[in-house]
């Protein structure tokens, strides 16, 4: 554990504390732009999901199973380096900020198509028989419905997001995990090695710790009311029975 | 500009082939290895944070959940660099074993570890919400039978807690084989990192002398292919599964 007591450390890390809010903020940065984008692709494709063409279906399946059966280091790597090697390379963050969207836009595209298929298919039916276009069916009927299953397990794929900007060390990336790496082995500001973890990682954890906690809180909630919703019936159904 | 054919040769060198089905070994155990501690880890780090409940025990059960807390809501990468400073190799670890260098060994064994710490952190959630689906009543009917608790918890609240968790348990080894490809950043030996040295040195095996995009094209899309064929697979039973569930529906809590 050396250099977690050393005053010297300390200061270190304090003189370089620019070096750290710059990691963070290109994290930031880069997790806001890939979310805008994962949700623009996961909304699209899971509403693609559960559309009744088989085609689009197929599409939307094709991409998700692509997507989630590959490692996102792979994705980032081939994306980089085949723009790298084909002479029109975009720079680090950008590339990274299209895989890290393209990689949750499959997870959200899973999360939107599981809370749209959890809603009965007399809502469905319903909304079609008052007349509704697609999108009006979508917008005022289903997915209002559906908003509180989907956002829970979206807040977890937003944890996921921010954890995996870290993925962009691999191309030499300027988030803060390569930035606090870069720091720690660097030839003028190396060797303080606990202090800069300690910071990186309470970083992470104070902007993780309170999306997580949120989601698993919401989840709970959710699985009591339902249960309550279920017995409710149950004793009405009883009910029911007893009458006749 | 045609130098697709070139870059296809590769994979037919057998020194080049060898070195990448090795890696795509070292992926599998390493995962797997890290599923099975993890799995071990977990379970005791579920167990202690739901049911240290009493005054003089309470202490563990803040532990697990610091512990539980602190992985889950930070990156792999810092444990992976983490672990790479601080993590001690015993001695019997520091020399040449698998056809590997010392110095390969030891970063394999941080690596793991580092893999090892932050998925047993994922699966004692998973574990404790197999103990959270076990009613109530197991408990009781447990207690009733003159169970002491350490044997309720193995012979009726357990064998139940796993099997109800065994989907879950099976998409988080997909997620901890994609996982590993995160220990190429350290240079462990696995599929991910070969592949990204074997790119580097693309210019001597394709026999070009430069290093095209075709070759990018070659070998991560064999990589990636790799890790579709294993991961679709897993994802495949894990659907089976769960369309087909062998579990008695009247254990799990209802109301």
């Amino acid at each position: 554990m050396e250099g977690l007591f050393s005053l010297e450390a300390w200061e270190k890390v304090w003189t370089f504390r620019s070096t750290f809010l710059l990691g963070l903020l290109n994290s930031g940065r880069m997790a806001l732009f890939a979310l805008l984008l994962s949700l623009v692709l996961g909304i699209i494709f899971g509403l693609m999901a559960t559309s009744s063409k088989k085609i689009l279906r197929g599409i939307s399946r094709v991409y998700v199973e692509l997507i989630q059966n590959t490692p996102l280091v792979l994705q980032l790597c081939f994306l980089y380096y085949a723009l790298a090697f084909s002479g029109n390379s975009m720079g680090i963050i950008a590339t990274g900020t299209i895989s890290l969207g393209v990689y949750h836009g499959a997870y959200m595209s899973e999360v939107v198509r599981a809370g749209i298929g959890s809603i009965p298919k007399g809502q469905f039916e319903a909304a079609d028989s008052q007349g509704f276009n697609y999108i009006g069916k979508m917008y005022y009927v289903i997915l209002p419905q559906s908003i509180k299953i989907i956002l829970p397990p979206m807040a977890n794929q937003v944890v996921n997001l921010i954890k995996n900007t870290s993925c962009l060390y691999i191309i030499g990336g300027a988030d803060l995990i390569s930035v606090t790496y870069s720091f720690v082995t660097g030839a003028t500001t190396g060797g303080a090695y606990a202090p800069a973890y300690l910071v990186s990682g309470l970083l992470f954890f104070i902007v993780c710790f309170p999306l997580s906690t949120l989601a698993s809180t919401w989840e709970n909630s959710l699985k009591k009311r339902e249960s309550r919703t279920v017995e409710t019936q149950n004793t009405l159904a009883e009910g029911m029975v007893a009458k006749q | 500009m045609n130098t697709l054919d070139n870059s296809l040769s590769m994979l037919g060198n057998p020194t080049v082939l060898s070195y990448l089905l090795s890696g795509i070994a070292f992926t599998l155990i390493i995962s797997m290895v890290a599923v099975a501690i993890g799995l071990l880890l977990g379970s005791i780090l579920a167990l202690v944070r739901n049911y240290c409940n009493s005054k003089r025990t309470r202490i563990f059960k803040w532990l697990a959940t610091a512990y539980i807390e602190i992985f889950r809501n930070t990156p792999l990468l810092l444990w992976i660099f983490i672990c790479l400073v601080f993590f001690p190799v015993p001695e019997a670890l520091s020399k040449k074993m698998f056809g590997l260098t010392s110095v390969e060994v030891k970063l394999l064994f941080k690596g793991s570890m580092a893999l090892i710490l932050f998925t047993s952190s994922v699966i004692a959630e998973i574990v404790r919400g197999g103990l959270n689906s076990v009613a109530h009543g197991q408990f009781e009917a447990g207690h009733s039978q003159g169970f002491s608790t350490v044997q309720i918890m193995i012979y009726i609240v357990l064998p139940q807690a796993y099997r109800n968790i065994v989907p879950t348990l099976l998409s988080q080894v997909i997620t901890t084989i994609k996982d590993s490809s995160y220990l190429a950043n350290i240079a462990v030996i696995e599929l991910m990192s070969r592949v990204k040295t074997l790119l580097s040195a693309a210019n001597r095996y394709n026999g070009t002398g430069s290093i095209n995009v075709s070759d990018v094209f070659v070998l991560f899309g064999f990589a990636a292919l790799i890790y579709f064929v294993i991961n679709f697979l897993l994802s495949s039973l894990v659907r089976y599964i769960q369309k087909h569930p062998r579990i008695p529906k009247a254990t799990t809590r209802t109301s």
